[in-house]
């Protein structure tokens, strides 16, 4: 056992633990901060994304002796009071979430793509989220909701790119009558 | 007001119980809620209870009563289900003093938008805005019993029992209201959630109701209640976000793997290294680190600590020590013929017909069709949190079937249901992968010996090795066309994976279709869209090479033989909107375009794409994707829209990459840098179009739009290639040396 000693989202914090057990364990078990998710335990779904030192880091993967003296910044960190973080409202603007297990992950993976590159071209987005997993695969509302935060952020309009075509069925109590027949 | 028919008659008998805390009163209420338990080609996993614990005599005796009771509530039902579905105000509803409105339903939320489309529907029928209303999803202690969470069956059969049960509550408020102020109840009307006098001077709303004893003793209430019609809605059928999306994107929700509890500690169980492996020698429990529990029960053996590492590491150190035997390992080379070995299809009868057609067809064709095992892999992997207290278990936990856990839980400890209460807190991902509760067991033998809290969070090592998979796949399909290329005979065999989808839409003159049940190496359960996938891949893919025997184009072949209604103008929809006949004249070299269609849970799709092949490996990339879909009345069109791309983009998964590998009795791809799913680069540039039924029924939607995929790339590939497709993940030729 050791102690270590960080910040996270901007409060200084003090643990006990076995320096090798993952960053995420320590988040979740001493700091009860559940909203970093475990979702494979291997680096390959980004789950467990949060930001050291403001670099999308792994929490699955980073032992706690790694994090000693940094900054950290979770899920939980990034709304001021009831005022969403501009990522946050694009994703609940956009409703990109089924399950919503990844979204913790997906929107720090975000935070991070915008804070470093503002205007994200679709190909920097990609190679930025193409990580991420959904297994809703939810990702068409995802990539909208980031196009949607990169634009709010970086003081432009913002389009909901959630069209959602609609048409009437043609001919309809005819066509359903003969289909239950 | 105008109403869906039938007008339904409600009575309400006295008792305060319906609007607040209080003795439940009976009630009797009305239809049409349709019955999902008799639901034919559902295909749950069948088999015994993961573990038989030990129990000491005092346990057993308790056992025996509890299973007296189980057998008199099964007795209850002639399903054999234990259930209690019910669309009476007291089952759905309680009105706080505070205003608070709570809707009380059975079903769980795992990011199909349960939780959303519940709450439109009873702010729908209350006539209060969707905000006012709160959603209490599956509680073994609370909720109505509304069956498990599948077959599409949220949408037609717990809906319209929410609908009928706040339809009842308004017009129990307008009755309340006309008493109270001497006055026609037909003059009132409910508007965001109160009823007003005519001088505008009076009102009274739900709580006013909920709180008058007096008049909820009163006499029987009697009324005619009416859901509200399609052209009336305020709140369904228009797009809502998730109603707790805040508490998403905040992290705020807790999901299972963050329930926490005071006092709560970790456990790891001890797997073996194969299916049937057989504990010879467990490592000495010496080993163990500091505070670690051994906690050993027959075959299980798990280790419970402060800390998941601690648990984690002292599970490693005793599986380094400890010997397993294993006999019979399932090889996956032997899957193919042990299905056709292990079943027969019927002889005789329509058979004969379909092979005397064959014999004089013009053409035949006979194909084999593989599709593997494939995963759920959802993102939260299983988990649960049980708590012991005065000889009662609490188990939160993800699973879509509280009611079958609570009976699994109940029977593997002995205790009556009552004595078990499970709490489903919305969960992360499920797609039929998650309705059994092997996490909640394991938490609770945990937690009763160590006599705390305990939480299990599967790794996502074991839910790739441990957890059930969907069915695999062999389909045999022998089918003939005579001259003018009409089809005369079809034999379609489904070894294994199932009858959803087995149906044919189109005209055969002789027509034989069977599912086939076979011996299954590997766990195998439910799935989104269970066997109509396979179905669907090869009954589709076999009509484009039927169309390019007959000489026919896949679209007008398909039209020429088709007798469902609906899905023809699915069909003819989906052609018109990706400009089929322009494409096909357009197409650019070293691409193809491919058609599909079919029905799933009384729905129907249509799909279109355009594909290339990857020239080193084969793999197709998907460019173009169109789809449209029919399921009736859309209830929420922004839930519709993420399940139909949710579900295409998963239907991607199996095309482009997954199925599962084993050998020597363990799966073999059990990292998901093995067991590769979609991602966002796999997306193809998609257009979706429902096509909205308002006259109809509303089906549930989460299922059919998967099923499209994989024959609509299979038939690009084959377009492309002029190579009849046969397996999933579907490859093309290789035109350059990897």
């Amino acid at each position: 056992m050791a102690t270590f000693e960080f910040t996270v989202n901007g409060q200084a914090k003090r643990v006990e633990s076995d320096p090798k057990r993952p960053l995420l364990d320590v988040l979740r078990e001493d700091l009860h901060l559940t909203g970093t998710k475990y979702g494979c335990g291997e680096g390959q779904c980004r789950a467990c994304t949060v930001l050291v030192d403001n670099r999308p880091t792994l929490a699955c993967l980073t032992t706690v002796d790694r994090v000693q003296q940094k900054e950290l910044r979770t899920i939980e960190g990034l709304a001021k009071g009831d005022e969403l973080h501009p990522v946050q409202e694009a994703f609940l603007e956009e409703n990109a979430m089924q399950c919503g297990y990844c979204i913790p992950g997906m929107i720090m993976q975000t935070v991070a793509l915008l804070e470093k590159t503002p205007h994200p071209t679709p190909e920097q987005t990609l190679t930025a989220l193409n990580g991420s997993l959904c297994r809703c695969c939810g990702y068409q509302r995802i990539l909208a909701a980031v196009d949607r935060a990169a634009a709010a952020m970086g003081g432009k309009p913002v389009e909901s790119a959630s069209v959602i075509h609609i048409q009437q069925a043609p001919g309809l109590a005819e066509e359903a009558a003969h289909a239950r027949r | 007001m105008p109403a869906d028919k039938p007008t339904i008659k409600t009575t309400i008998a006295n008792g305060r119980s319906a609007l607040g805390a209080g003795a439940h009163a009976p009630q009797t209420f009305r239809n049409p809620v349709p019955d999902f338990a008799n639901e034919p080609e559902r295909y749950e996993l069948a088999e015994p209870l993961p573990y038989q614990f030990r129990m000491d005599r005092r346990v057993f005796l308790q056992s025996i009563a509890g299973g007296f009771l189980l057998f008199a509530a099964c007795s209850r039902d002639a399903s054999g289900q234990r259930r209690q579905v019910s669309d009476s105000v007291d089952a759905r509803l309680r009105f706080g003093a505070d205003g608070s409105i709570t809707v009380l339903n059975g079903k769980v939320e795992e990011g199909q938008g349960s939780r959303t489309e519940v709450a439109m529907a009873a702010a729908e029928e209350l006539r209060v805005p969707l905000q006012a209303v709160t959603v209490q999803m599956a509680d073994t202690a609370i909720s109505p019993n509304d069956w498990i969470t599948a077959g599409s069956s949220t949408t037609p059969s717990t809906v319209p029992a929410v609908r009928n049960a706040a339809a009842a509550a308004r017009e129990l408020l307008l009755q309340f209201a006309a008493t109270k102020w001497q006055t026609d109840r037909q003059k009132l009307r409910v508007d965001e959630g109160k009823v007003r006098s005519a001088d505008g001077s009076k009102s009274l709303s739900y709580k006013d109701l909920a709180a008058d004893e007096a008049f909820l003793r009163s006499e029987a209430n009697s009324m005619e209640a009416a859901i509200t019609a399609p052209a009336e809605w305020q709140t369904l059928g228009k797009a809502s976000g998730r109603i707790n999306g805040r508490d998403i994107v905040t992290g705020r929700h807790q999901f299972p793997s963050d329930i926490q509890l005071p006092g709560m500690m970790h456990g790891v169980i001890l797997r073996p290294p194969s299916y049937g492996a057989i504990l010879q020698k467990l490592g000495e429990s010496s080993s163990l680190p500091n505070g670690a529990t051994l906690v050993q029960d027959r075959e299980f053996v798990g280790v419970v600590a402060q800390t998941a590492f601690a648990a984690r590491q002292a599970t490693e150190a005793l599986a380094a020590k400890t010997t397993w035997k294993q006999d019979k390992a399932p090889r996956q080379e032997d899957l193919w013929r042990s299905f056709r070995e292990g079943g027969k299809p019927q002889a005789g009868g329509e058979r004969e017909r379909v092979s005397a057609n064959l014999s004089n067809a013009k053409t035949t064709l006979e194909a084999s069709f593989e599709v593997p095992y494939i995963h759920h892999a959802p993102m939260e992997p299983r988990a649960a949190v049980a708590e012991w207290k005065d000889g009662k278990l609490t188990v939160w936990t993800g699973t879509s079937g509280p009611f079958n856990v609570q009976n699994d839980l109940a029977k593997t400890f002995g205790l009556a249901p009552e004595q078990v209460r499970v709490i489903v807190p919305d969960f992360g991902g499920g797609f039929g992968g998650k309705h059994t509760g092997e996490a909640a067991i394991e938490a609770a033998r945990l937690a009763k010996e160590v006599k705390r809290p305990v939480s299990l969070r599967w790794t996502r090592q074991e839910e790739f090795s441990w957890a059930y998979c969907r069915p695999a796949a062999l389909i045999d399909i022998r089918a003939g066309i005579d001259e003018k290329g009409a089809i005369t005979a079809w034999e379609f065999l489904n070894y294994n994976a199932g009858g959803s989808g087995l149906k044919s839409p189109y005209r055969a003159a002789a027509l034989h279709e069977e599912f086939i049940r076979a011996e299954t190496p590997l766990r195998q359960g439910s799935y989104r869209a269970l066997a109509s996938t396979a179905n669907n891949f090869a009954r589709e893919t076999l009509m484009d090479e039927l169309a390019k025997a007959a000489g026919q184009d896949p679209l007008a072949f398909r039209l020429a033989h088709m007798h469902d209604q609906r899905l023809r103008v699915v069909l003819e929809a989906v052609a018109e909107r990706f400009g089929w006949e322009k494409r096909k004249r357009e197409l650019r070299p070293g691409r193809g375009i491919g058609i599909a269609c079919g029905n799933e849970k009384n729905s129907v799709v249509a799909t279109c794409v355009e594909v290339e092949l990857d020239a080193a490996t084969g793999v197709p990339r998907v460019l173009e994707l169109c789809q449209t879909y029919e399921c009736g009345a859309i209830l929420n069109p922004k839930g519709l829209q993420q399940q139909a791309e949710g579900g295409i983009i998963m239907g991607l998964g199996a095309v482009l990459h997954e199925g599962i590998r084993y050998a020597d009795g363990m799966v073999t791809n059990r990292y998901f840098r093995q067991y590769r799913v979609p991602r966002m680069r796999d997306l193809p540039k998609m257009d979706l179009v429902f096509l909205d039924r308002k006259d109809a029924p509303s089906n549930g939607a989460g299922e059919t739009p998967i099923i499209g995929i994989a024959p609509a790339v299979a038939n690009a590939v084959f377009a492309l290639s002029g190579q009849p497709v046969r397996q999933m993940p579907i490859r093309g030729p290789r035109t350059k040396a990897a």
